[in-house]
C-alpha cells in the first residue's frame, strides 16, 4: 500500500516536471517560458521529495529530514533566479508578447549602468 | 547587545537548519548548530542592516498554509495553460503599487508572487514603491492587482511591519 503511495508520488512528480520542461519549448516569449520552470517544477520537485521522505523514513526506518532543507532551498531560489532572468530581460528589452511597460523603459534609459554601457 | 546578538530570530533558525542537515539531535550536534547559529550572523552583519522582526506569528503560519495551497493550485493552474494552446494566451505587465516598505517584506512578496498561479514578478521600481509582474494569461488586470494586495500583501504587511 504504501508502495503503491510512493509510486503514485514518483509518476506525478515526474509528470509535473515534464509539463514545466515542456513549457519551455512550447510557450512563444522569454517572459511566458519564465513560467513553467518557477512553478509547474515545485510540486513536481515537491512530490518526489516527500517520496523520497515516505521512503526512507518508513521503508528504510531512519528519519530523513534533508527533504525540509531542499524543500527550503528550492522556494528561495526558484523565484529569486526567475525574477533576475526577468529583470536581466527588460533590461536588454528583449521580444515580449505582451506590451512592455513605458514606465519600464522610462527606467531602463535613465539608469546610469545603461548609460555606461552605451558610451 | 546589538553587536554580539545582531538577529535573535536568525540564531535558532539557522541552528535547526544545521541539525537537519547534519540529520542528527546528539548534543555535540546542538552546540555546534548553536555556534554556528550565532557566528555567522556576527559574521554576515553587513549584509543584513534590517533588523528582522515577525510582529504575528501566527498569521505568518496561516499565510504560509495559504500559500503552500497556491503552490498546488499555480502548478495545475500552469499546467493546464502549458497543456492547452499557447498561441492564446495572453500574457500582459502589470504593475502593482507597494504598499509595504520594508526590503525583507517587499522580497517576501516577490517571491511569493512568483510562486503562485501565472505571475512572475520582474522588476522593482528604483523608489521600491512599484513591483512589475508578468502575467500569463489575464485579462483583467485590475482584479489581479487587487487579489494580489488583498491575499499576498496585506498579510505580509502585517506580519513584518509595525501597524
Amino acid at each position: 500500500m504504501l508502495e503503491f503511495l510512493i509510486s503514485l508520488l514518483i509518476v506525478t512528480g515526474a509528470v509535473f516536471a515534464f509539463i514545466g520542461s515542456l513549457g519551455l519549448a512550447r510557450l512563444k516569449d522569454f517572459y511566458t517560458r519564465l513560467h513553467g520552470p518557477t512553478k509547474a517544477t515545485t510540486l513536481g520537485v515537491g512530490c518526489l521529495l516527500i517520496a523520497s521522505a515516505l521512503h526512507f523514513s518508513i521503508i528504510e526506518q531512519s528519519a530523513s529530514l534533508h527533504e525540509v532543507l531542499v524543500t527550503l532551498f528550492l522556494f528561495m531560489t526558484a523565484p529569486v533566479s526567475a525574477h533576475m532572468l526577468a529583470k536581466a530581460a527588460l533590461h536588454l528589452g528583449l521580444k515580449s508578447l505582451a506590451k512592455l511597460p513605458d514606465a519600464t523603459m522610462a527606467n531602463r534609459s535613465m539608469s546610469p549602468r545603461h548609460k555606461q554601457t552605451r558610451q | 547587545m546589538r553587536r554580539l546578538l545582531p538577529h535573535p530570530l536568525l540564531t535558532p533558525v539557522l541552528t535547526l537548519i544545521w541539525l537537519l542537515l547534519v540529520n542528527s539531535l546528539e548534543a555535540g550536534q546542538i552546540v555546534l548548530g548553536l555556534f554556528l547559529g550565532w557566528v555567522l550572523p556576527v559574521l554576515t552583519l553587513q549584509f543584513w542592516p534590517e533588523q528582522v522582526r515577525i510582529y504575528k506569528p501566527m498569521l505568518l503560519m496561516r499565510f504560509l498554509g495559504i500559500f503552500l495551497l497556491d503552490i498546488v493550485l499555480a502548478n495545475f493552474t500552469v499546467a493546464r495553460l502549458i497543456l492547452g494552446r499557447p498561441e492564446r494566451l495572453q500574457p500582459v505587465f502589470v504593475n502593482v503599487p507597494l504598499d509595504v516598505k520594508s526590503d525583507l517584506a517587499i522580497s517576501f512578496l516577490a517571491n511569493v508572487i512568483s510562486l503562485t498561479p501565472g505571475t512572475v514578478s520582474s522588476r522593482v521600481s528604483p523608489d521600491h514603491r512599484y513591483l512589475l509582474v508578468h502575467a500569463l494569461n489575464e485579462t483583467d488586470t485590475e482584479a489581479l492587482v487587487a487579489t494580489i494586495k488583498s491575499r499576498y500583501e496585506a498579510p505580509l504587511k502585517e506580519i513584518f511591519e509595525p501597524c
